[in-house]
């Protein structure tokens, strides 16, 4: 281990005595108290008594890993009970490892861990604060020197505005995020922040999610709830919210992982995602793309006479694919192979369309 | 510990709607008034449904970005933040004049003190009077000019009207400016004639909205004859009907904004005097009228 971990800085060998004054220190193995004849200090395979205060301040610093982890889950980070606390705890599995291990792991590359598309690093800065790096699990093996470096989490919240085609990204759970930059040196409140920015939420929910206390609100509840010009969306009939969600809620779409049902006790066969994540009730988006399918529900079915040969149906549902996967863009300038590629579409246009935009000629029913 | 949530309408279409949101937020962010400041937005993340929660705050001081009361203040933001105990009775509002509530989100257990509207503060007449002065370059415009204050209008809510109202009034009380007049998208008198309702060969026109978009860059542009065609831009000054009309954009976007919002918290109890003096010199902005 680098000799700055093992440092043990003046302040929080005092925050340490502080703190035993006001009772016993019991954290992640560590132990400290005072007794009628000087100070206990206990760390696994080591205990020692009888200690005055400058003996404490040289054992203290002769374990400083276990010291200044001690400093900074209470002094540093604080927030008992706290999603951000469980989080950062979560991070470098401080549940489930030693001091050591972790303090060694961190100092050797760093704890890695994916979220949504936010690859998270937990590394040992000096006297045991915690550097966090954040970046595009794209880029998980790019040298950081490839990457453009920003400074503040603001910066990130900039770039997940726009799609790496500078569209707008309504959704900020879509899997979308541009890759290529790196927040280099994080403290775990900017980590917090930056994370608040990308993924508004997602922690306090996955924290009550481990907690068991995730409120979910299933889709009839969310619909009922809904005044004004979205009042209309608990008219959808059952069947649609199974097409609403294979059209918004899965992993190709967003990255939330879709705790909602269609109510209680009812649950829809959509696959519910595997992320990282929960989403506990229908989104606006999913509201609002409801409201509009509301009312093309309610529209009659006609039957539709139209002579297209077999190509050119197999074509029709090539192109619905290629706009539903979003794919439109890769399919190259002259695969005239391809259903969806634009000469073949235009070709069908030409053929199959009159003046007025009707498929064969055939007029859509009002 | 005390936390500001500022909630705001927010697009799906419209990147810039949040922006002055974000901007002030920021603002408020860097004066240290808070121990945290978020954005909670309608259409956008987080929602109002999950913003309370993204604060570790007991006490949460929440100040709606919006321009008038009426549904989104009284009925949509209360019921989607979970103040089961939330009635339009507690502002004890005749339309513009709501300033707090206290109630309690069950959901997460804090304190929360419904602010009203930013747009009804009368610290918004002053931000448009701002507004007017950042358009024309001048510190001291008034003489010779007209203002007209711009809302949207719409018949299914009168307070929509009123908050224009109640600041075309101040302003006009004020008697800084030769004439004011409150104009409408929706409703008579509309901005379409905005040069009928002015002698004055000056007329500035500030559109009280939150955010740029739809309407104050495209809609009202075109209506008022600034352009033929918003894509292509307009002179500010533009010439029309004998008339130089001085275009500002959303009254939102102005940077004194993040002053209200915190003289709204601060109405509701929020601790925020030593922030307030470093806003005003960050933004340039001079105390609300009254002070």
């Amino acid at each position: 281990m680098a000799a700055t971990d093992a440092d043990l800085a003046p302040d929080q060998f005092e925050d340490l005595v502080d703190a035993v004054t006001g009772g016993p220190v019991e954290f992640d193995g560590l132990v400290v108290q005072y007794e009628d004849d000087g100070y206990v200090f206990e760390v696994p395979d080591l205990h020692r008594e009888h200690l005055s205060v400058e003996e404490l301040e040289r054992v203290a610093a002769a374990n400083a890993e276990w010291v200044t982890n001690w400093h900074f889950w209470n002094v540093v980070v604080g927030g008992e009970g706290t999603a951000r606390r469980a989080f950062l705890r979560w991070l470098e599995a401080a549940d489930e490892h030693s001091v050591r291990a972790r303090y060694g792991a961190m100092a050797d590359g760093g704890i890695h861990h994916e979220w949504g598309e936010l690859l998270v690093t937990v590394e040992l800065g000096e006297v045991g604060y915690r550097r966090y790096e954040l970046r595009h699990v794209d880029d998980s093996d790019a040298d950081p020197a490839e990457l453009t470096a920003d400074a503040e989490p603001r910066d990130l919240r900039d770039r997940s505005k726009y799609d790496d085609r500078g569209r707008y990204r309504p959704l900020k759970t879509a899997p979308s995020l541009v890759d290529g930059w790196v927040l280099p040196d994080l403290t775990s409140g900017e980590l917090k922040e930056a994370l608040g920015f990308v993924y508004p939420a997602t922690v306090e929910n996955w924290h009550r999610e481990h907690e068991g206390t995730l409120d979910v609100t299933h889709w009839r509840e969310t619909a009922e709830r809904q005044t004004g010009i979205y009042d209309v969306v608990d008219e959808l009939p059952r069947e649609a919210v199974e097409w609403v969600t294979e059209a918004a809620c899965v992993d190709s779409q967003c990255l939330k992982r879709r705790e909602w049902q269609y109510d209680e006790g009812d649950h829809l066969d959509t696959p519910a995602g595997d992320g990282a994540f929960p989403c506990r009730e229908p989104c606006s988006l999913v509201v609002a793309a409801a409201r509009k399918w509301t009312k093309l529900e309610e529209e009659d079915e006609h039957t539709y006479e139209f002579d297209l040969t077999p190509s050119e149906k197999a074509q029709l549902e090539e192109i619905i694919d290629a706009v539903a996967d979003g794919r439109t863009d890769e399919i190259r300038e002259a695969d005239v192979y391809e259903g969806a590629n634009r000469y073949r579409a235009r070709y069908l246009r030409a053929k199959r369309f009159d003046e007025d935009g009707n498929l064969c000629g055939v007029p859509t029913e009002e | 510990m005390q936390a500001l949530v500022i909630v705001a309408h927010g697009s799906h279409l419209n990147p810039e709607s949040s922006a002055p949101t974000y901007a002030h937020a920021d603002t408020i962010r860097e004066s240290g008034a808070f121990d945290e400041v978020r954005e909670a937005f309608w259409k956008e993340e987080p929602s109002f449904r999950d913003a309370l929660r993204t604060v570790e705050s007991e006490e949460v001081f929440v100040v709606p970005l919006f321009i008038s009361e009426g549904y989104f203040t009284e009925e949509v933001i209360p019921r989607e933040l979970r103040l089961d105990d939330w009635e339009a009775g507690l502002w004890d509002s005749d339309g513009t004049s709501a300033s707090q509530a206290t109630l309690h989100a069950d959901d997460v257990d804090k304190t929360i003190h419904y602010c009203g509207p930013v747009g009804t503060h009368d610290a918004m007449s002053d931000v448009i009077v701002k507004r007017a002065e950042t358009v024309t370059g001048d510190p001291d415009v008034g003489e010779g000019f007209g203002l007209a204050v711009v809302g949207h209008g719409t018949e299914r809510n009168e307070n929509s009207a009123k908050a224009i109202e109640y600041h075309a009034d101040r302003i006009r009380s004020m008697g800084r400016f030769d004439e004011v007049q409150a104009l409408y998208m929706d409703e008579e008198p509309e901005v379409d004639d905005v040069t009928d309702y002015f002698e004055s060969e000056d007329v500035v026109v500030v559109p009280l909205f939150v955010a740029d978009g739809y309407h104050t860059q495209e809609d009202i542009p075109e209506d008022m004859g600034l352009t033929d065609d918003y894509r292509e831009g307009w002179e500010t000054p533009a010439e029309v009907d004998g008339h130089r009309i001085w275009y500002a954009g959303a009254v939102g976007t102005e940077e004194f904004m993040a002053d209200v919002i915190l003289e709204r918290a601060a109405e509701a109890g929020a601790d925020v005097s030593a922030a307030l003096e470093r806003v005003r010199e960050a933004t340039g902005g001079v105390p609300a009228s009254g002070d």
